[in-house]
């Protein structure tokens, strides 16, 4: 376990709600280390309601994309559901653009991403 | 200072290290910034510098730091042209699969050249494939409406 933390959790209603603490998640250390925190949060912490909020984040790569396949790959297996929310517009458009918007569920706001754990 | 009138120019080769490679394109991100370019090209363009960057220092040159990256970039008020290149021997790339095919959505690789070509106006490969030029053309800015 790396010394800084990539992610900070919350907990609402029993949905673990994810921020990032990077601003540009670029640097590939990071972005291993942020791969690792999050798996563990299913694997290893046994977390399988989780909301991944993005407020603050204004770049993210590629490789940091790939984290969060593998992240919503976990989910499912452990029967979890996986929503994001607060993404910028641009990086909205990466989703759209590669069609990841079709495996993962985004939502405008953390509280309707909430919501809609409960449907 | 890159101004908007005379443009500003980055020509360096670097070693196949991501560090140095990002504080690389921290510079020409600062230049963009300082040439007033809109936030959503800025993203676009560092989106696609970084796909072909990581591309030319993992797939490229497989990570040897004995090889080299080369990097040339121009902004001016219209336009940013930026070239990449790499020591690899360069792939296939009129044959890249889809990574948006159902089938291949939820792998974890292959968005790099799709990426590029998507938010770039331009991004042309050089026959062997160790090469890329890629265009940004400067969006129309929409005014912000005045607080008067």
């Amino acid at each position: 376990m790396g010394t800084q933390r990539r992610i900070n959790l919350t907990e609402v209603g029993g949905i673990t709600v994810v921020r990032f603490v990077d601003k540009k998640i670029v640097d590939s250390g990071s972005i291993e280390a942020l791969g690792e925190e999050l798996n563990a949060l299913v694997t290893v912490e046994k977390r399988n309601m989780i909301l991944l909020n993005f407020e603050g984040v204004d770049f993210m790569s590629s490789a940091a994309l790939n984290k969060l396949i593998s992240l919503n790959t976990k989910v499912k297996g452990a029967a979890g559901r996986l929503k994001l929310c607060c993404l910028k517009a641009e990086i909205k458009e990466v989703f759209t653009i590669t069609k990841l918007d079709r495996i993962f569920d985004i939502r405008k706001t953390e509280a309707e991403a909430i919501e809609a754990f409960k449907l | 200072m890159p101004t908007v009138e005379n443009g500003w120019s980055y020509d360096k080769t670097i070693p196949s290290d991501l560090d140095i490679a990002h504080a690389a394109i921290e510079e020409l991100m600062r230049a963009l910034e300082a040439a007033a370019w809109p936030g959503g090209d800025m993203f676009r363009i560092q989106m696609a510098i970084e796909e072909a960057v990581v591309n030319a220092i993992e797939h490229g040159n497989k990570r040897d730091v004995a090889k080299s990256v080369h990097i040339v970039f121009h902004v001016d008020a219209e336009r940013a042209t930026l070239k990449i290149s790499d020591q690899g021997a360069g792939f296939d790339h009129r044959n890249v699969a889809d990574p948006t095919e159902e089938e291949r959505l939820d792998k974890p690789r292959g968005r790099g050249v799709m990426l590029m070509r998507e938010l770039m106006n331009e991004a042309n490969f050089n026959e062997s494939g160790n090469s890329v030029t890629m265009i940004k053309v400067r969006s129309q800015e929409v005014p912000e409406p005045s607080e008067e």
